[in-house]
């Protein structure tokens, strides 16, 4: 019944809830230099889709696990032999083609292999939906909780540290965050364009912004807007929906510095 | 010990204290064996030449560099303000002196103001972080400590940057600021032999503690003048280093032993100065 019978709502509502948390998440993500470990961790989460179709267990609840472990990992060997982004390279795309290589021995799975990797927004079912806004409403409600420690230890560790709070574990927060959001924007995204929407509204929102706050809802806004802006691009011309809202993310995010461009020229005057 | 301990000792129990604190920094001992304590309103400066291991130690007692081996003992609840040497703030993160004033958990305004002002950095609360100068950002930074409310006032080479007038009329806030909060304040100055003249103590590490007095302030005296010159105010006094050992010894870390050259240890200069 009702409005949620339609697939288009259905999709819109899925891009609305990832965008929602994916705003203020992928502001930790740009000002910590964390794009490539997000990368990793929405990589790895090819890993977790397989092992969950093999283990036969919801893939949200397998995606997540294997995301944490593989944050975990990388958390507790860098800085040793290599260097962080060396790590974080092995990582992603050891995972990914663990994914890879396990689905194709999944029967059926190869079939679906587009999907998990570019994302199906179109075909969100309302359980999915639940576990959409499930995970991004967890990953928001971490931030919100955590809003002033996780600032302070991104601004300056070494003053949140005297100030007696704990970086490490504000990190671990973080990480549970984005494993959640990679478990709940998998079926809007895929796999590999994740990344793109913590990176792009969050780097949209900064050439505007003023404060991390402002920073964190104007991204949250960015992706909301790009989210339907793609969907209907996708809907208009039959372009693959995820690729598009990832697209229409990118213009906002030029739109955006074109007027920050045009302020400073205007207040320079 | 007893689950509740009585208020009582307070009054003079060293506010934080280490044992034999021994620091490494990558793989190099930056400090060994220290052993050392501060006690409530006292003001303590730590002179060193550079690689002498001052900041390692601040950032120890701060809570940011885990010990080797040794140990710190920080009476409870004790409250720490840290202003450190520099802070590499990341310029995409937008934030306001205000903001990140409030990131020290003050949620009022004009408390927020306040201790901007006190910190001779007014008016700078809607101005971006980024945009600061590097004296200013320093004068943020310790607004930010003080709004800890802070027992003991940790800062690390405050006056680096300024000229004498300005180190000078640093020293007297920080004195003055001591008075008011009744806060210890253990500071780290870059030049080996003109302190703050308010220092209780003046301890001069290289290594390990080389050697440990008060400051002698001569500020009577035609030669400081000559030295210092007027507008000074009295802030500034000199430290006689008393070394009774050669620094041809124990630690492992070769670069430890370039001292800066105007600071031999069987000077010389300043007890020349002092006198």
């Amino acid at each position: 019944m009702s409005l949620l019978d339609d697939f288009v709502v259905r999709a819109a509502l899925a891009g609305l809830g990832v965008a929602a948390a994916a705003g203020p998440l992928g502001c930790f993500v740009v000002w910590r230099r964390m794009a490539y470990f997000g990368d990793a961790t929405a990589h790895a989460a090819m890993l977790g889709v397989a092992l969950s179709l093999a283990a036969d267990i919801p893939v949200f609840a397998g995606v997540l696990a294997v995301a944490l472990a593989v944050a975990a990992a990388i958390g507790a060997a860098s800085g040793r032999t290599y260097a962080a982004d060396t790590l974080l390279g092995v990582a992603a795309h050891t995972s990914l083609a663990a994914g890879l290589v396990a689905m194709a021995f999944i029967p059926g799975a190869r079939m679906d292999l587009s999907a998990w990797l570019f994302g199906d927004i179109l075909a969100v079912s309302r359980t999915d939906l639940v576990a959409i806004w499930g995970g991004a409403a967890a990953a928001l409600g971490l931030l919100a909780w955590r809003w002033n420690g996780l600032l302070s230890a991104t601004l300056a560790p070494e003053l949140a540290a005297a100030e007696g709070r704990d970086p490490a574990r504000e990190r671990l927060i973080l990480m549970l965050a984005l494993a959640l959001l990679v478990a709940a924007a998998l079926k809007v995204v895929g796999a590999l364009l994740i990344t793109s929407l913590l990176v792009i509204p969050a780097a949209a929102a900064r050439a505007l912004a003023r404060s991390p706050e402002g920073m964190a809802l104007g991204a949250a806004a960015v992706g909301a807007l790009a989210a339907t802006a793609g969907l209907a691009a996708s809907w208009e011309w039959d372009a693959p929906a995820g690729p598009s809202v990832v697209l229409a993310a990118a213009g906002l995010l030029l739109a955006a510095n074109l007027a920050a461009g045009l302020r400073r020229a205007l207040s320079a005057r | 010990m007893t689950p509740s301990p009585p208020p009582a000792p307070r009054s003079d129990a060293p506010l934080i204290a280490t044992e034999a604190l021994t620091l490494r920094h990558g793989g190099v001992t930056a400090l060994s064996r220290v052993d050392f304590a501060i006690r409530p309103a006292e003001i303590v400066t730590l002179v060193g030449p550079n690689g002498s291991g001052k900041t390692s130690f601040l950032r120890a007692l701060a809570g940011t560099l885990p010990p080797a081996s040794g140990r710190i003992r920080r009476r409870e609840g004790l409250r720490m303000g840290y202003v450190p040497q520099s802070l590499a703030l990341d310029p995409t993160l937008p934030m306001t002196v205000d903001r990140f004033l409030r990131l020290a958990g003050e949620r009022s305004r004009p408390a927020r103001d306040a201790a901007l002002a006190r910190a001779g950095a007014e008016g700078l609360s809607e101005r971006q972080m980024s945009a600061l100068s590097g004296g200013q950002f320093q004068r943020v930074l310790l607004a930010h400590a003080l709004l800890r409310r802070p027992d003991l006032l940790l800062l690390d080479e405050p006056t680096q940057g300024l000229d004498q007038p300005g180190a000078a009329a640093f020293y007297r806030l920080v004195a003055e600021l001591r008075d008011e909060l009744g806060c210890a304040v253990l500071m780290v100055s870059h030049d080996l032999h003109v302190v703050m003249s308010a220092s209780d103590r003046v301890i001069c590490l290289n290594g390990h503690i080389c050697c440990e007095g008060a400051p002698t302030v001569v500020a009577a005296a035609p030669e400081y003048r000559a030295l210092f010159g007027m507008g000074t105010g009295g802030a500034l006094a000199l430290y006689r280093h008393e070394h009774d050992h050669a620094h041809d010894h124990d630690h492992d870390h070769a670069h430890g032993h370039a001292h800066d050259p105007d600071h031999a240890h069987d000077h010389g200069p300043a007890r020349e100065a002092a006198r």
